[in-house]
Formats: C-alpha cells, sequence, structure tokens
C-alpha cells in the first residue's frame, strides 16, 4: 500500500463565497474561476464524487486522465497532482486532501454499463453518464463531451499483476479533497447514485460543495 | 476451428496512421514485424460515431487493467465493438498516453517534413486527428485508446513502469469485429518507452473474413459481463 500524505486545508469554511449540499444522485454543473478554491466534502463517508473538468471558455479543452496520469507517472490523484486536459495544459491543482488517494481510471456508471456489469434489466436505474448528460446540455453541450472522470474519494487499486480491483473506500465521514483552479473551469459532478456496487454501503449520501474567492488564504 | 479467408494485406510503417472500417464479421491480425513495435488503436461504432471505445468500461467489466487474448473492447454504450481473439504477445496496455507533437518534439528534438520528407517526427495526437477528422469528428471525440504490443505495470504506490522488451518479432494480436467498427491505427512509439531515439517500428496489417462467433467462443464466455455485452451488440443488429 502507498504511503498517503494527508494535507489539511487552512481555509474556513465561513469564508466560502459558495456553499451547498448536493444530494446522493444529483448533477452540479458551475463555474470556479482561476484562483478560486474549490473542496468536496463527503459528509458520509464512502460516497463517490464522479468529476469532470472543462476549460470554461472552450470546452473541447477538458480533464484527461491519460494525460493526467502520464505527467505524474502514477495513476492515483492526492495533493499535488496536477489535474492536465486533454491539450496537456493545467485545469486545477489539488491542494489539499484528507482522503489521500482518488481514482480516475474506473470511469462513470452507466445506465448500459450496468446492463453489462449487473444484469441486462438494470437499463432503467439512475447513474452517473445520465447526471453528466443532464448537467452538460443544460449549458448546450453534448454526449460527445462526456468524457474520462475523476471518481473522488474512490479507490480502485491496479496490481503489478495487471487487475484491476475495487477496494473498500478509505474515506470516511468529513474527509475532503480541494484544488486550486489554475485557469477558469467549470466543474461537472454527478454524486453517484449507484445501487449495485458495495463501495458505498448500497447507500449514496450527499457531498458538501464549497468555493473560496482568489486570493483567500 | 474457425475459417478465415484472406480479404487483403499491407504493411503500415513505423510513424504512419490509418484508418478502416472493419465490418462486423472479419478481424484485423497485426504482426510486430521487428519486435519492440507500439500501436495506439482507438475505436468508433461506425453508424454512430458518438459511441466510442471506452477504457474504464472495458477495465471494469473484466476486471482487469491489462488486455489480450479473451477480451473484449467496449463501446461507452455497453456493446462490444471487438474482441481479442488471438495473442501471442499476453499484455496490451490500455492505461497509457499517447504521445504529442510537443511531446515528441521535447524527448527526440524537432524533425519536420521540409527536411526529412516522410520521415519526419509524427505523433499519435496528430495521426489520430487526422484521421478522425476524415470522419467529421474533432478533438472532443478523441477520449481513450490501448497502446497495442506495449506493457506498462503499475507498482502497489500507483507507480507506472514501461516494460521493454514485451513485443518480440513475429508477435501478433487478431481484433475480430463485433460490430461495423471504425478502427483508427497508429504506430509511434509509448511516451513511456524510455528508448531515446525516435524509432517506430513497422507492423503487418491483415484483414479477414472470420466465423460469426460461436456457442463457446472464449471472449464471449471471459466471464458473465461478456455474455451480457455480446447480447448488447447481437441485439443492436436485430
Amino acid at each position: 500500500m502507498s504511503e498517503r500524505t494527508l494535507i489539511k486545508s487552512k481555509l474556513d469554511a465561513a469564508t466560502a463565497i459558495h456553499d451547498e449540499v448536493l444530494p446522493a444522485g444529483e448533477g452540479w454543473i458551475h463555474a470556479v474561476k482561476k484562483g478560486e478554491t474549490f473542496r468536496i466534502v463527503d459528509l458520509d463517508g464512502n460516497q463517490a464524487a464522479d468529476t469532470l473538468i472543462y476549460n470554461l471558455h472552450d470546452f473541447s479543452e477538458r480533464y484527461s486522465a491519460l494525460d493526467t496520469i502520464n505527467s505524474q507517472g502514477n495513476i492515483y490523484l492526492t495533493t499535488g497532482s496536477s489535474l492536465v486536459s486533454n491539450l496537456g495544459n493545467e485545469l486545477m491543482r489539488i491542494t489539499a486532501d484528507t482522503c489521500g488517494r482518488h481514482d480516475t481510471l474506473g470511469g462513470a456508471c452507466a445506465a448500459e454499463s450496468n446492463q453489462v456489469r449487473y444484469a441486462i434489466e438494470k437499463r432503467y436505474m439512475h447513474n452517473c453518464r445520465a447526471s453528466f448528460m443532464a448537467a452538460l446540455m443544460s449549458w448546450g453541450h453534448e454526449k460527445r463531451d462526456i468524457t474520462s472522470n475523476i471518481n473522488f474519494f474512490m479507490n480502485v487499486p491496479v496490481t503489478p499483476e495487471g487487475k484491476l480491483t475495487f477496494e473498500d473506500g478509505i474515506s470516511e465521514a468529513g474527509k475532503y479533497v480541494e484544488m486550486v483552479a489554475t485557469m477558469d473551469v467549470a466543474v461537472v459532478i454527478s454524486n453517484c447514485p449507484q445501487l449495485n456496487n458495495p463501495c458505498n454501503a448500497y447507500n449514496p449520501t450527499p457531498v458538501r460543495l464549497l468555493i473560496w474567492g482568489a486570493h483567500v488564504s | 476451428m474457425a475459417s478465415a479467408c484472406l480479404l487483403f494485406e499491407e504493411e503500415l510503417r513505423g510513424g504512419a496512421s490509418f484508418a478502416h472500417v472493419l465490418k462486423r464479421g472479419t478481424s484485423l491480425r497485426i504482426t510486430d514485424l521487428h519486435g519492440g513495435a507500439n500501436v495506439p488503436i482507438t475505436l468508433f461504432n461506425f453508424e454512430l460515431l458518438v459511441e466510442r471505445y471506452n477504457m474504464a468500461d472495458t477495465l471494469k467489466q473484466q476486471h482487469t487493467a491489462h488486455l489480450t487474448q479473451g477480451h473484449c473492447l467496449y463501446s461507452d454504450m455497453g456493446r462490444v465493438l471487438c474482441s481479442i481473439t488471438n495473442d501471442t504477445v499476453g499484455w496490451h496496455d490500455p492505461i497509457g498516453a499517447y504521445s504529442t507533437r510537443a511531446s515528441v518534439a521535447k524527448k527526440y528534438g524537432a524533425h519536420d517534413y521540409q527536411e526529412f520528407r516522410n520521415d519526419w517526427y509524427t505523433s499519435t495526437r496528430e495521426n489520430f486527428l487526422r484521421e478522425i477528422g476524415k470522419f467529421g469528428l474533432s478533438i472532443r471525440d478523441l477520449q481513450s485508446h490501448i497502446n497495442f504490443f506495449s506493457k506498462l505495470q503499475v507498482d502497489l504506490t500507483g507507480s507506472m513502469h514501461f516494460v521493454p522488451g514485451n513485443s518480440k518479432a513475429g508477435d501478433s494480436v487478431e481484433l475480430r469485429s463485433e460490430m461495423n467498427t471504425l478502427v483508427i491505427i497508429d504506430t509511434n512509439p509509448h511516451p513511456l518507452d524510455p528508448n531515446p531515439n525516435y524509432e517506430p517500428k513497422p507492423v503487418h496489417l491483415s484483414f479477414q473474413r472470420v466465423d460469426a462467433p460461436a456457442a463457446d467462443d472464449q471472449c464471449r464466455n471471459l466471464c458473465p459481463e461478456n455474455i451480457r455485452g455480446f447480447i448488447n451488440s447481437e441485439r443492436y443488429f436485430l
């Protein structure tokens, strides 16, 4: 197991310019301007916050899992990780993390992947890609714009033998991850509604989303 | 025993790219001619180009972080685009990135067409973009790909290590199309290959007509997930 360095934030929730609770199964899209700090809090523990990030002014530039892990030579995200776009630019950088490891290879659940993973008749169940679609379409974007995502608070190890495993979560109630925007970005979150996977004890829960203005320390 | 009928074959030189619609019921065999090849490939449903290869679903549904014989390549719509019906290599990399013009120039130096003609240095992203552009697609449609013939090992801390010598001269992999699949092929080096010289390797491509998967097909029966993935692909054609 890797050694995880846990870094706490100095920011006070009382000074945030945005503070809301996103219930499980909801989608969310919001601008985070250059220099602003964004925090996701896992309120009840082991909740996956599936997250997409775009250049606010040109959605064809967006978060790329492969460019991100390639640039840091490591598949996990934590404090210090640059979240890199498909054009090789830094979108955001993780500046605090009390969980210690986040997944970016596991992707997001979909009606169709639920069929394959669990049962053909699971297609009706609500899923992350449906939340992504709704959030993106509300801003005039479309399916083509759904791309690789981060699963904050998820633990999806890859073994030296090349296996992909889903382990028990390493997050717990109150853990958070915080990142600063290094360009103007749009953040899309699907607070995962997954009811088929034991990773969240079959109980999707809310997350809290906070934003601090630039130049706040 | 499956029978195969050769349709056509050609050699794809190092640093080159190619796009082909691999029809349902045909296969593509790629052979590493000299050893050490890297063949980035990305896939789309030719009839519905917003449906495309999805790395995360492919790995999750088969509980694997590498690809070899028996594995299927999934779209983001729960369908099998292609299955890997033969493989003498044993490990193909689905998580490494691809090269870009900037990464190639940084690693190997700039090498333009003006001076070097067709021996200039290309990159996977440029080649992918040029090929998908012919089908009306753009950078928005480039998401994930597979680096065939390359091995990337991940240690317990999550660090990624390129394993040299994974593919030998004569090694091959065969993709059988389960849909009408737009296959985009490139032959640029893996971005984590430690070789300091730009030495992309040529490969041989062989396109064949093949039998439909039988009830005891290895790829279909690899895991319960693949049985359901094949059902989704088959229903698409009903």
